[in-house]
């Protein structure tokens, strides 16, 4: 299973949804949409609707930087991360 | 039972609370809610008593939050709003919009959507995207934003929208067809004085009771007496044609206050640095301005379009929220005004709401 870190901020807005989460998924948008089915929403906070990342967020597999098409391996450990943003 | 005065703070960090006191010259401030984030509009349902606030995150897309406790704990959601795959991605809802059994959202970029639910969920009400002018629509300064909704107060299929940049909409079948109402309103940013459409209007009210719309323009304030299909400007008497915010006194149709800014290419504050809001008694035929406690020197502040609000009392209260974070207040319908909160981050939005003491 891909171990996944969520940021905070994120746990804030999407009722329930812990800091890290262990599920199955062959590639990172797989991931994302499994999220979803069990924290409706999710997905739309991290995707755009092109099914591109939002620009500020950040995907890192096994410490790379990933995109929706990274696959993933049954240990994989995968960080979400805002990015340096705001003002 | 007492009524209590809520005023509704959208901020660029946040929403904020102001509770008055009976006479509506205290004020208790709460917040920030909505993890700070940017908070463009905010509402009091009063037929469900719930608090609803629109705005959109830097990481994390368009949001709206809501909270059925008058800001005590707050839920969100962002289920529903997006155009799809084939559409644009949506950066913020601007503007809410409760009628009967239904909700409505404005969206950046300009869309409308509809939320049966209380606010849980939302669908894209996909006719005005379907209008034929879409695909030229562009964007100006304050982004492409649907940031006004008005909904007739006795035939709810009824609806005008305003989209910056893009003009002002009409629909009669709820939403499924619309029209453009834009007919006698300057552009002069265009290179047609009068386009059909392409009008940059800032904030669109239509009055308690159906009679006549509102609107401050990018180029001047207007009356429409015919449900948006002309328009009469009604600037003269007013120290510039350039203004955002605009408000109606929930019972007087002909009484109406703008705050009217030194120009669109000359910075946008309050001309020479005085802050003044404008109020007509004779739907615009002529205005006078209200001064009595505003800056009167080196205030070099905006008030964006949702900046102004109104609550239903007798007599009316009046508030004024800034581009700088300050709040002023009038509880004699603008004859005198408080400043009764500052230091707040860049105020997006300002509502009012009823609610029991």
């Amino acid at each position: 299973m891909a171990q996944v870190h969520l940021p905070r901020a994120l746990t804030a807005l999407v009722p329930g949804l812990p800091l890290r989460v262990e599920l199955d998924a062959q590639a990172v948008q797989e991931l994302i949409a499994k999220l979803d089915q069990r924290w409706a929403g999710l997905a739309n906070c991290l995707c755009n609707s092109h099914m591109t990342l939002r620009p500020h967020i950040n995907v890192y597999v096994d410490g790379e930087r990933a995109m929706l098409s990274t696959m993933l391996h049954p240990r994989s450990v995968v960080r979400v991360l805002m990015a340096v943003s705001g003002g | 039972m007492t009524a209590q005065v809520l005023v509704l703070l959208g901020t660029k960090k946040g929403a904020f609370l102001l509770t008055g006191n009976e006479g509506r010259t205290e004020w208790h401030l709460r917040g920030p809610f909505c993890e700070a984030s940017p908070i463009y509009h905010m509402v009091y349902d009063d037929a469900t008593h719930l608090l609803y606030a629109a705005g959109g995150n830097p990481w994390f897309g368009p949001g709206i939050w809501r909270s059925e406790n008058v800001g005590e704990t707050w839920s969100h959601t962002n289920i529903g709003l997006t155009y799809g795959e084939a559409g644009p991605g949506i950066s913020t809802i601007w503007h809410l919009t409760p009628a009967r059994d239904v909700i409505y959202a404005g969206a950046d970029p300009a869309g409308l959507f509809a939320s049966t639910d209380q606010g849980l969920t939302w669908t894209h009400v996909e006719g005005l995207r379907n209008h034929p002018t879409c695909a030229q629509w562009q964007p100006g300064y304050g982004g492409l934003c649907l940031h006004s909704i008005v909904v007739h107060p006795t035939e709810p299929d009824r609806m005008w929208v305003g989209i910056s940049a893009v003009g002002t909409f009409a629909t009669a079948d709820g939403g499924q067809t619309w029209a453009t109402r834009n007919q006698g309103v300057r552009a002069e940013f265009h290179p047609e004085r009068y386009p059909e459409f392409g009008q940059c209007v800032h904030k669109l009210l239509l009055t308690a009771d159906g009679a006549q719309l509102y609107q401050q323009n990018h180029c001047g304030v207007y009356r429409s007496d015919d449900a948006g299909v002309h328009w009469q400007e009604i600037t003269a008497g007013l120290p510039s044609d350039f203004g955002f915010p605009l408000a109606l006194h929930p019972r007087d149709p002909n009484t109406l206050y703008v705050i009217p800014l030194n120009g669109g290419d000359k910075g946008r504050y309050v001309p020479e640095g005085r802050m003044v809001v404008w109020r007509s008694t004779d739907g615009g035929d002529s205005w006078g301005p209200l001064t009595r406690g505003l800056p009167e020197e080196h205030a070099y502040l905006g008030v964006l379009r949702e900046g102004m609000a109104v609550d239903t009392l007798d007599p009316v209260g009046i508030y004024v929220g800034t581009s700088t974070g300050q709040v002023f207040g009038s509880h004699d319908e603008g004859e005198s005004w408080q400043q009764i909160c500052t230091n707040l981050p860049p105020i997006l939005s300002v509502e009012t709401a009823l609610v029991e003491a």
